[in-house]
């Protein structure tokens, strides 16, 4: 078994095929699409592939250490950021083909006119703890 | 076996060891031995006196946990000596162990954490999935918080308003993995209110009970959170709602309004209107004109504008909600609704897709895009 994180993305992926802004949608097209996502996740908790799911807000804080006694650093959200992450889902599967199925899969999600939204998610693997046998 | 009726005798067993002399974090872990051993043992042979049972088993898992060569002697004898415990002080154990767990020197998930297992009688593991976190962190939470409040004395009366607030927070996280926060909040509280005579002690329940009882009707089957108005009242729980209102009479009889008794009355004027249309918005605002003297609360104030827009229209809403600070929660949510109200649905769409942006949760999320979705589809009609 290998740990997949699949990540969706505010900002950053390539624009999709379907691209239109959700409040652009209607309430009906809204409703199916958090259905096929909830359906989806409910899929992979039953074939025993399911890990974790969050969604983060879209805006957060840049922060660093300032040195030995001093408060950290905050700064932005900067506007210029280039690579926003909106959410993910963690997966633990057999293969590689079949973590790409499934993101294929949940990029099928609907979305304007009910059609696929053709969204890319980003599908990185977990670097795991080394094997016990080596040779 | 009800296991609710187990836990329900948790805070009066855990009394009686703690007055026996134990250390409460060590009494605490004997208790929670003894309810695991209940769960396996009761349902083939249930125990006819179930609290000296539990008491029984919990004194000596903590003597076997405890023991010490000369120390075990003189603890055995006085086990040996001990009457069965009888029914009269079990109240007061309650009570002190609530202000125990929610002593003022605890953090506020420490004191949720420990309320939950010592009061509630979850276990670690309900607890953290309930929160969502791993058991080891949770594990660690407890015993932290078991050591903060080691050196506080037992005996003195705590404050009653710190562990409201716990309790506030536990029916606020509603409910997820195996445990129904709320439902155990409103077992808490009303266990509270059973051991102290205090109004808002009874404010508080009031609230969770009127809350409570609108549950099933808050969200759609697909997940999706309905608006009070918009609610079907038909699935309100109407035996809470009854219980709610007389809990909250008898505290407002007292004279002696709070914060809880406030919010609800609130609650309990939306329970009282047949349809959302014949609620009583003029009252409601009347109550918020309280809880704004005797709390302050920026949040109050806000919600308090929502009232005035349907009490007095949309344009006095906006003029009440003007005054307040546009960075608090919710607030481009509200300028949305009262927006819509007032007809000016381009404006109300653009900042329900603003509020969206800001909301706090996915439900929030999701409920605030669909009402931009709306209306953008009005628009475009």
């Amino acid at each position: 078994m290998a740990k997949y994180l699949l990540l969706k993305h505010y900002r950053g992926a390539p624009a999709p095929a379907n691209d239109v802004p959700m409040d652009r949608w209607t309430p009906q097209e809204i409703s199916a699409h958090v259905q096929y996502m909830h359906d989806f996740a409910a899929r992979l908790e039953k074939s025993g592939e399911f890990v974790d799911a969050q969604g983060l807000a879209p805006e957060g804080t840049w922060v660093r250490y300032d040195g030995e006694g001093r408060p950290p650093v905050t700064d932005g959200p900067f506007a210029e950021t280039k690579d926003l992450i909106a959410g993910w889902m963690v997966i633990d599967v057999d293969s590689h083909e079949r973590a790409v199925e499934l993101a294929g899969e949940l990029s099928a999600a609907p979305g304007a006119g009910g059609e696929p939204i053709h969204e890319w998610l980003e599908l990185r693997p977990f670097l795991a703890a080394p094997p016990t046998i080596t040779d | 076996m009800d296991e609710a009726l187990l836990r329900g005798l948790t805070p009066g067993v855990l009394g009686i060891l703690v007055r026996r002399g134990a250390d409460f974090a060590a009494a605490e872990d004997a208790v929670q031995d003894a309810l695991l051993e209940a769960v396996r043992v009761w349902p083939d042979d249930p125990p006819r006196d179930p609290k000296g049972w539990l008491v029984t088993v919990a004194w000596r898992r903590f003597l076997d946990a405890t023991r010490a060569d000369t120390a075990r002697r003189r603890r055995e004898d006085r086990l040996d000596e001990e009457p069965p415990p009888g029914p009269a002080p079990a109240l007061d154990d309650t009570l002190r162990l609530y202000f125990l767990c929610a002593h003022p020197s605890l953090t506020p998930s420490s004191a949720v954490a420990l309320t939950l297992r010592a009061v509630g009688g979850l276990t670690t593991r309900q607890i953290a999935r309930a929160y969502l976190v791993p058991e080891a962190t949770m594990a660690q939470r407890i015993s932290r918080a078991k050591r903060t409040v080691a050196g506080v004395r037992f005996d003195r009366p705590g404050d009653v308003a710190t562990v409201l607030r716990v309790l506030y927070l536990v029916f606020n996280e509603g409910y997820s993995g195996d445990v129904d926060l709320a439902a155990e909040a409103v077992r808490l509280t009303r266990q509270l209110a059973d051991a102290i005579d205090h109004p808002e002690v009874a404010g508080l329940l009031a609230l969770m009970l009127l809350h409570h009882a609108r549950r099933a009707a808050r969200t759609a089957p697909d997940g999706a959170l309905v608006p009070l108005a918009e609610q079907d009242r038909g699935r309100w729980d109407t035996r809470a709602i009854g219980e709610g209102i007389a809990v909250l009479q008898a505290a407002l009889a007292r004279d002696r309004l709070g914060e809880f008794q406030a919010q609800a009355a609130i609650a309990a004027l939306h329970a009282d209107a047949p349809t959302a249309e014949e609620t009583d918005w003029v009252q409601i605002v009347e109550w918020y004109d309280e809880l704004v003297r005797l709390t302050g609360s920026p949040v109050v104030r806000l919600n308090r504008a929502v009232a005035v827009g349907e009490a007095d229209g949309p344009r006095a809403g906006l003029r009440a909600l003007a005054a307040l600070d546009d960075t608090l929660p919710r607030h481009t949510a509200v300028a949305a609704y009262l927006h819509e109200r007032d007809g000016d649905l381009a404006t109300a769409a653009r900042l329900y897709a603003e509020a969206a942006h800001h909301a706090p949760d996915l439900a929030e999320r999701d409920h605030l895009t669909r009402q931009a979705a709306r209306l953008n589809a009005r628009l475009r009609r």
